[in-house]
């Protein structure tokens, strides 16, 4: 089982979960986030008084698939997120130890 | 007819001192050759009152306030409270950070109340009653808690024989009072304590407002006798407390993590929503200072929308061009610029004279809240200095420009532009050094018994829940 973390441009979530949703991922986790990668900030001007904004807000979208879902879903969101600008996102990808649903007490794939 | 207007509006000058009923046995000295002067005595002060009654009684009739003007007034007055809550709160609390959001809107209101009261006390009278031998600088306290006045108490407008109620007066010139103090929070907003805000509301209003106000508006005070004009104030409100929180940002020093943390506005829509709050009551502010439904309130009507337009779009291009943005908080702040430098000139000045004075007040205190700001290293918070005192000192000077029938405005008695710019000049000197040396002494008095600002935790934490133990979002 493989853990997927996506950062990417928050006005692309849409068009992401619905890929997703396309290839059978039946869960996804969102949380709004700020960072800085390569895109860096902006600067703000207020008055007088300027403010390098360094944080740039994104969305951070976690999913727990099969392991052999794994190349579609990178390739999904990568084509769902992309907009050949700097600043798109990244994907992280993790080796998924467990899963467990709370409800039935199912684990493993079955839990997905 | 343009004659008339101008002797109106000297007329008017005068009689905005105090307007005439509450200055005793000595009546505006412009006004006293009239006939009908006899008959607006009556509502003077107590002492007075039985003598000039007696001989006003066989023959004349007392003037009956115009309910026209009556309402304008009351309407005016209202406008101006609108201007103090929720106007000058929301435009201040906007630009703070979230956590000192209440703070700002909590200072605003008991300042608004604290000077409410303090004004029917002893405001009224020190400011526009006869002081005597000091009456160049302060009435007297003849009036204390309103004493002698009724429902029938009526005071002096611009024009001989119009009167209007003594307490819509009393109401009128209270909302100017409390507006001024309330201007002096921006220079102290997001570390000043909250009690020793309210003792220096209550001893800078006693020892600058009133007698700046006595000095500029009442029949007697000294700059007054000199001729300055200052329409709705601009020097009274906006030069004192422009000045006030100057010293006051000096006083108190900058606040924590200013120039290296970002402290960006928490909500430019509230900073809008309070800036056209303003405008819309600044027509009461101005347009009321005429004291009277004529044309002359309708001049200063046009001049505060056109010259604030004008130093909104001033502003806004000079950002443009110097930034590369137009931003919102630039158009909001430009209009501030504009309403405070057209505020001295209102019903004096033409409408194009206004025009200009918007424009510059627009592009000056641009740079009074970068350029200079930065020059001088002070921390006024949210530019009241940058602002109302930059645009008021202009707004005065330029008074003493556009009043002249050459450039359309409305002229005065023996008017040379060189002459009233000198006494233009005097006047914002005067007011300059006197609420300077006010506000430092009061500063520094609360500073070494009471303290003037929060501790260092308390203002990392917020004056929101470290002073007034709530929040402002809960969301």
């Amino acid at each position: 089982m493989k853990f997927v973390t996506a950062i990417i441009k928050p006005f692309k979530l849409d068009e992401v979960r619905e890929a997703l949703s396309g290839l059978g991922v039946s869960g996804i986790t969102v949380t709004e986030v700020k960072g800085f990668g390569r895109q860096k900030g902006h600067t703000e001007l207020y008055r007088g008084a300027e403010y390098v904004v360094d944080f740039l807000p994104k969305v951070k979208i976690e999913i727990a698939i099969k392991a052999e879902l794994l190349e579609q879903a990178i390739e999904a969101i990568s084509k769902a997120a992309q907009t050949g600008k700097i600043g798109d996102g990244k994907i992280f990808v993790w080796d998924l130890e467990q899963v467990v649903r709370i409800r039935t007490g199912e684990a493993g794939e079955a839990a997905i | 007819m343009k004659r008339f207007f101008a002797t109106l509006m000297l007329l008017g000058s005068l009689g905005l001192s105090g307007v005439a009923l509450s200055e005793g046995p000595t009546p505006a000295p412009a006004l006293t050759a009239q006939p009908m002067e006899a008959a607006a005595v009556p509502a003077a002060p107590a002492e007075a009152a039985p003598a000039a009654a007696a001989e006003a009684a066989p023959a004349e009739v007392k003037p009956v306030p115009n309910k026209g003007d009556t309402t304008w007034m009351m309407v005016s007055t209202l406008l101006v409270i609108l201007m103090i809550i929720p106007g000058v709160a929301l435009f201040y609390g906007g630009l703070v950070r979230a956590k000192n959001m209440l703070s700002v809107l909590t200072q605003v209101m008991a300042i608004f109340c604290l000077i409410s009261i303090l004004w029917a006390v002893y405001g009224y009278s020190l400011a526009f009653g006869d002081g005597g031998s000091l009456n160049w600088a302060i009435g007297d306290l003849s009036k204390m808690f309103l004493a002698g006045i009724t429902g029938d108490s009526t005071a002096a407008t611009f024009t001989d024989g119009v009167v209007i109620p003594e307490f819509t007066f009393v109401a009128f010139q209270l909302t100017f009072a409390a507006i001024t103090v309330a201007l002096i929070v921006g220079g102290l907003a997001e570390r000043v304590k909250f009690s020793a805000l309210l003792v220096f509301a209550a001893l800078w209003f006693t020892f600058s407002y009133l007698p700046i106000a006595h000095m500029v508006w009442a029949t007697g005070g000294f700059l007054f006798e000199k001729g300055d004009l200052d329409f709705a104030g601009g020097t009274v409100v906006h030069i004192n407390a422009g000045i006030a929180a100057l010293v006051g940002a000096m006083v108190l020093g900058k606040r924590v993590g200013y120039g290296r943390d970002a402290m960006p506005p928490h909500s430019l829509p509230m900073t809008m929503v309070g800036a056209s709050l303003l405008w819309v009551g600044w027509f009461g502010f101005n347009a009321g200072s005429n004291l009277e439904a004529t044309g002359g309130a309708a001049l200063a009507f046009i001049n505060t929308i056109l010259a604030t337009a004008a130093a909104g779009l001033s502003w806004m291009f000079a950002e443009w061009l110097l930034r590369g943005k137009p931003s919102m908080l630039g158009v909001a702040s430009g209009v501030i610029a504009g309403l405070v430098a057209i505020t001295p000139a209102a019903g004096l000045v033409g409408p194009m004279g206004g025009i200009i004075l918007g424009a510059v007040a627009g592009v000056v205190c641009l740079w009074g809240v970068s350029g200079l700001k930065k020059a001088l290293g002070y921390d006024d918070s949210l530019d009241v200095f940058g602002i109302h005192g930059i645009g008021g000192i202009i707004g005065a000077i330029g008074t003493g420009i556009f009043v002249s029938p050459a450039l359309g405005g409305v002229g005065v008695d023996g008017y040379s532009m060189g002459s009233q710019v000198v006494t233009q000049a005097t006047g914002v000197l005067i007011t300059i050094l006197w609420s300077g040396v006010v506000s430092l002494v009061a500063f520094k008095l609360i500073d070494m018994t009471m303290g003037l600002r929060v501790s260092e935790e308390q203002e990392r934490e917020g004056l929101d829940t470290a002073s007034h133990g709530e929040r402002a979002y809960n969301l």
